[in-house]
């Protein structure tokens, strides 16, 4: 059954040509045909698109000219702008919006011959951790449907968590990829900042933001990243470096490897069944060889009022730019200025407007000292901790999100407990460091994700460790929908 | 530190956002709420520390100074919701 093949292993059966990549985008389509009532996981799916992009990826499969994943259909997140395709980062104001261009990852994605099958829902302009804020649809965990999928990037991890698409794209500022990932059972992987570009990404905090891949296994999120990372001169915070190599993947050994727990993460803040669930997967790695190295970071506890005050400062400039002139629906006011001011207060939903209000008031006169470049001391002392652990290990590992997946509208009124499931991501973004969510059993029946985070630039690294661990650990199931398929 | 009501509707102005009322109002207690929590941070000692505005640190990049095609004017004018004559519409700002 095609939905149960690895990335990995669909690529390689469409290039021994035992299956054409045509067959490979039914199966998906057909996938999203039954279940996606169910999920909610698309905003867009254009399934003659689909098929055309299909037929034209196969010249490229038996002229072997594609990339790794060649004929291996993706899910995009919807702030990740699709030229000819509606990009609305679930947000009313930008309902209609067609990009006229590519993101670079959209052009790479293309030219390495994978098809898009469509974009995926998401917290508005990727604000929450649940995907309860799209204005749009909600979304849906596969393991459970009462339960939330995580967020932002909800609908991208449930895609792949589901069997509705072999990988998918996310974007992380704070932990949008790698906690739903963790939330869903899935593999969950944000770069190191700058190693894939954000050009043509819908900005939220620019400090922060990254594009990473959702897989069903380290291999293929590996083998994604590679297709996306390297260089990008349209985007000026791109790191001159190469893209991702992946051919070490399966070279590393857990004997010897040093990896810093941190106390901070493994305190009162997590569950008791996620902590369980981590204490007998480092046990498990104990017995390959790995030593582990118990360490305070004091100050990652400050992150999520860090981030809170850094991301939605960066986002009340980033979304300034929804003013009803160049894009977006315009709704009428009188002058420009009350154009602006209804369309902004119309366009933007809840979250959003708060989020603008918290960053322009953190950002304005008098209050800049106390909050903005407070927050900015203290993303430097946490890089600082963080990087002081790496010179001495191989990584951080920790739970990816303090819980398991919740039910849907059970945060909604607990704004602070929504906030704090990004306790144990945020780090990465503010230090720039590579991270990855990594499947490590279930507590109540739910996914449980381990994290491992590396040093700057230390991406194949941590991949390659991620790789082995997942190696070393028992098989965590596939979601009830995916296990269904092969029953 | 806490945000009065006159606060909230003059950060709204700066932000460009025509909020109701009852939005203001709510707004009031989130942010006073929100604005409790930041205070933590008042407690990091955080002398001789630099602050860091990016998540790594890059000097400028420069791009090779060459001349290359921008978007074509119908496409950059496609989404606009009121265009006209190649030219973005919007209401009279200056009056003759």
């Amino acid at each position: 059954m095609i939905p149960l093949e690895s990335a990995a292993s669909l690529a390689r059966l469409l290039a021994d040509r035992k299956i054409s990549a045509a067959e490979v985008a039914d199966a998906y389509l057909g996938r999203i045909n039954e279940l996606d009532s169910k999920l909610g996981c698309f905003l867009a799916v254009d399934a003659d698109s689909v098929k055309a992009q299909a037929k034209a990826v196969q010249e490229k499969i038996d002229n072997k000219t594609g990339g790794p994943l060649a004929g291996v259909p993706i899910a995009l997140k919807d702030n990740i702008s699709t030229q000819g395709l509606e990009t609305t980062c679930a947000s009313k104001i930008l309902k209609g919006y067609v990009p006229p261009y590519d993101a670079t990852v959209v052009e790479r994605l293309k030219a390495a011959g994978m098809p898009i099958l469509g974009k995926t829902n998401m917290d508005e302009f990727a604000m929450g951790t649940s995907t309860e804020t799209s204005a749009f649809q909600k979304t849906t965990n596969p393991w459970d449907t009462e339960r939330s999928p995580g967020g932002s990037s909800g609908g991208s991890a449930a895609s792949v968590a589901g069997g509705l698409a072999p990988v998918s794209l996310g974007s992380d500022t704070g932990g949008s990829i790698r906690q739903p990932a963790s939330l869903c059972g899935v593999v969950g992987f944000k770069p190191t900042y700058g190693r894939v570009s954000r050009y043509g990404l819908v900005a939220f905090a620019s400090s922060l933001d990254q594009i990473g891949p959702f897989a069903r296994t380290v291999e293929d999120a590996a083998l994604l990243a590679a297709t996306i990372s390297g260089h990008d001169p349209m985007d000026g915070t791109s790191l001159p470096s190469k893209a991702i190599d992946v051919s070490g993947l399966k070279q590393g050994s857990l004997k010897g490897v040093k990896f810093a727990l941190p106390t901070e993460l493994f305190g009162d803040a997590i569950e008791d069944g996620v902590k369980e669930q981590l204490e007998a997967s480092i046990k498990l790695l104990e017995a390959e060889g790995v030593i582990f190295k118990r360490v305070s970071m004091p100050s990652v506890l400050y992150g999520v009022t860090t981030y809170y005050i850094i991301a939605p400062a960066e986002a009340s400039s980033n979304l300034a730019r929804f003013d009803g002139v160049r894009y977006g629906a315009l709704v009428e006011g009188g002058g420009h200025i009350e154009n602006f001011e209804k369309t902004r207060a119309h366009g933007f939903g809840r979250e959003v407007r708060t989020r603008i209000m918290i960053g322009t008031y953190a950002l304005s006169a008098g209050y800049y000292d106390a909050y903005y470049l407070r927050a900015t001391q203290v993303r430097t002392k946490m890089r600082m901790e963080v990087e002081a652990e790496l010179k001495d290990v191989d990584a951080v590992l920790c739970p990816t999100s303090p819980g398991v997946a919740f039910k849907i509208g059970e945060l909604l009124g607990d704004p602070l407990a929504l906030k704090m499931l990004d306790i144990c991501t945020i780090p990465a973004n503010m230090g720039g460091f590579p991270a990855i969510s990594v499947p490590c059993g279930l507590s109540q029946g739910l996914p449980v994700g381990l994290q491992i985070m590396g040093g700057t630039m230390a991406d194949e690294r941590v991949l390659q460790l991620a790789y082995a661990v997942e190696q070393a650990l028992p098989k965590t199931p596939a979601s009830p929908l995916l296990e269904g398929v092969a029953g | 530190m806490s945000i009065s009501l006159k606060e909230v509707r003059h950060v709204a102005k700066l932000a460009r956002l025509d909020l109701e009322e009852s939005e203001v109002m709510s707004l009031q207690t989130e942010l006073n709420a929100l604005l409790g929590h930041f205070s933590e941070l008042q407690s990091v000692d955080v002398r001789g520390i630099e602050p860091q505005s990016h998540a790594v640190s890059l000097t400028n990049g420069w791009a090779e100074d060459v001349a290359r095609l921008g978007l074509p004017r119908e496409l950059a004018l496609s989404n606009a919701p009121s265009s006209k004559a190649g030219l973005f519409l919007v209401p009279t700002i200056i009056e003759d």
